[in-house]
């Protein structure tokens, strides 16, 4: 397949008042064409970072690239100046954000928001530019788009807002299209309507997605592979089947345990005990090694390097090492292992 | 069952009303909750499941309807003693951790406000040992009295926010949306933590949220809400299993679950409030199907469903 993004060695600092927050360590990962990846993890956790340092919509006067390069279309885009950049973004690479009520501009007629990228970055008329943004509008579902194009974002429901900013973001067909929580701010219903809506979309335009959510369930939905970040770090990173039911670091673990499934038991819920690190001093060794029951002494002293279980699997943690003592993963994840062939708990294919 | 703790009886909270712009956010809802059970309440943003919430605990004051506490109107005309004693027995836990704590007042002031205003403590000494019981019994130590709201994270905030509730030993308590605003692994510890203090404690919690996996797993019954009104009202494991009312399927439907190939198959019910037909007229209201498994329906569905031969 097509290695459409690459991210190598990524090292990203804030410069604060406090000090310097090292808030990407080394994030390593291909994007192929026509994929979604999705990246999840807590609130910061890096994931968030990761995607604007891509679109490059960081504040240069704090955030610093410190090592590491972006490698899309043959240009490092950590070396790009701003008008290069301005040429990529909205046109190559888009985004769509979490609130659609503030990603709009409350001023302006969605059709004009539409129309933006177009004239900018396209070399068509007005009237061609229109009848896209209808057309686009047409696709993203939307009822009577030549009468709305007059509206303003406050005369539109969220859902419908979210497909708005999607028609923007997809206005130049861009190679790339990064979604940053783009559902969290909506209803179960309205959110399965927009997931169903992107992977439509996809499907037509055959764009890759870079999908960064926190909610594991939407990620089952729509991912082909799945990044875990944690402490900025990518810790595990598979195809959403090696993820959901052969994980093997230990904070995949906590994740994939801390949600209830509709059948849960009464049991009690796993909860990953302490909070995340602080990332203006980074512990030493493992990040996740002062929250995790499976920490061995070397997880306090080195960083663990990743550790290959597949082709397309791999994972940052010594409990893969040949040395390392065998260890049974929670309960929950024992049950997903179950069904998962090449697993040391597969239990045989269920038909 | 159990005893009733609350009856809430064709409770109405309309906004703006005479106005054009009138909005019945809880347009004559009907339900019981029982001492020591959870009761989740569920529906989309805008359905009035937050409102409903509120007017029990006269933070808006009731267009109509009643709500009984051990069997006392909460609403209508009180003096100020009654009125410190309903708050007493009833608290209530906000969506968001940042908002609802006074960001200017040190932890230590924020949680024993209740304590000053009801007047539990003797002593200043009595009130800052209570304060550090509440803090122990959330999960936080003694040392965290004296900081303020700002440097604590979310899931600690909420913390904060569940002791100030318990400060005043109350026995029922609603919680807004308590986990939506915090991140996975935190929100297992903050449900944990509520379903440890119910069992310590023989709280009743009225747990309001639109996430079903985790409003399952909490709740004992579940109510669903749409447009004002409540659909359904089941045991959380029946509401799952056979939900009988169309819009309580489309909305279990649109779960996702972190199950990929459950995702592969999952097919999604939309929901069309034309499908009922329902004549002018037609008498449409809450009706027991099997027992504790309320539906919003008409005489002809309620036929239908006990015959199950049909979902409403």
């Amino acid at each position: 397949m097509e290695k459409i993004l690459q991210v190598k060695d990524l090292e990203l600092s804030f410069n604060t008042f406090g000090g310097e927050v090292k808030a990407i360590r080394g994030v390593n990962f291909d994007l192929y064409k026509g994929e979604t990846l999705a990246i999840v993890g807590e609130s910061g956790s890096g994931k968030s970072v990761t995607t604007k340092s891509i679109m490059r919509l960081l504040p240069e006067s704090s955030a610093e690239f410190k090592n590491g390069e972006i490698l899309f279309g043959g240009r490092d885009l950590t070396k790009l100046s701003d008008k290069e950049m301005q040429k990529i973004r909205g046109k190559d690479i888009s985004m769509i954000f979490q609130d659609p009520m503030t990603s709009l501009n409350p001023t302006m007629p969605i059709g004009r928001q539409i129309t933006e990228p177009l004239l900018k970055h396209q070399k068509i008329s007005k009237t061609e530019a229109r009848k896209v943004a209808i057309d686009l509008l047409r696709l993203v579902g939307m009822p009577k788009p030549e009468l709305r194009m007059k509206q303003y974002p406050h005369q539109f429901s969220g859902g419908q807002r979210q497909r708005i900013v999607i028609a923007i973001s997809l206005a130049c067909n861009p190679q790339i299209l990064i979604a940053d929580e783009p559902t969290t701010a909506l209803d179960v219903t309205i959110q399965a309507q927009i997931l169903e809506l992107m992977k439509d979309l996809q499907k037509k335009i055959d764009t890759s997605i870079i999908f960064i959510t926190h909610d594991l369930g939407v990620v089952a939905n729509v991912a082909d592979r799945v990044a875990v970040m944690y402490g900025g770090k990518i810790v595990e990173i598979g195809t959403v089947d090696e993820i959901f039911y052969n994980p093997q670091h230990p904070y995949t673990w906590g994740l994939l345990s801390s949600m209830p499934s509709l059948d849960t038991e009464d049991a009690k819920l796993y909860a990953i005990p302490g909070t995340p690190p602080d990332l203006l001093d980074p512990p030493k060794g493992d990040a996740f090694a002062l929250r995790s029951e499976y920490a061995m002494k070397i997880d306090m002293e080195m960083d663990p390097p990743f550790f290959k279980i597949s082709d397309t699997h791999m994972a940052a943690t010594w409990l893969l090492h040949p040395d390392a003592p065998q260890v049974e993963p929670p309960l929950s994840v024992i049950e997903r292992m179950k069904k998962f062939p090449g697993s040391r708990y597969y239990e045989g294919s269920a038909n | 069952m159990a005893e009733k703790l609350l009856e809430i009886r064709n409770l109405k909270q309309h906004f703006n009303v005479g106005k054009a712009n009138e909005v019945k956010a809880v347009d004559g809802i009907s339900f019981d909750i029982y001492k020591g059970e959870t009761l989740g309440l569920v529906g989309e943003s805008g359905c009035g499941k937050s409102t409903t919430g509120r007017s029990i605990i006269r933070l808006y004051d009731a267009t109509d309807g009643e709500v009984l506490y051990e069997g006392e109107n909460v609403h209508g005309k009180k003096s100020k003693k009654d009125l410190k004693k309903f708050n007493r027995k009833m608290q209530m836990i906000f969506q968001d951790p940042y908002a609802s704590l006074n960001q200017r007042m040190k932890v230590m002031d924020i949680i024993a406000e209740g304590i000053d205003i009801h007047g539990l403590a003797k002593n200043s000494k009595e009130r800052e040992q209570m304060v550090f019981d509440l803090l122990e019994t959330v999960g936080l130590n003694k040392e965290h009295a004296n900081r303020y709201p700002h440097e604590f994270s979310g899931g600690q905030r909420q913390r904060l926010g569940i002791a100030r509730a318990l400060a005043v030993d109350p026995d029922f308590i609603i919680a807004d949306e308590p986990i939506s605003a915090l991140d996975v692994s935190i929100q297992a510890q903050v449900v944990n933590l509520l379903k440890d203090l119910q069992k310590e404690k023989g709280l009743t919690y009225l747990f309001i949220a639109h996430d079903l996996s985790m409003v399952k797993y909490i709740s004992d019954r579940i109510a669903v809400m749409y447009f004002g009104k409540m659909v359904e009202l089941a045991p959380a494991e029946d509401l799952y299993n056979n939900p009988m009312h169309p819009y309580t399927q489309s909305l279990l439907s649109a779960i996702p679950l972190p199950d990929p190939n459950y995702e592969r198959n999952r097919v999604r019910k939309s929901y069309d409030p034309a499908s009922h037909n329902y004549t002018e007229g037609e008498d449409v209201r809450m009706r027991e199907i099997t027992p504790g498994h309320f539906v919003d329906c008409s005489e002809r569905e309620f036929e239908a469903l006990k015959a199950g031969s049909l979902k409403v």
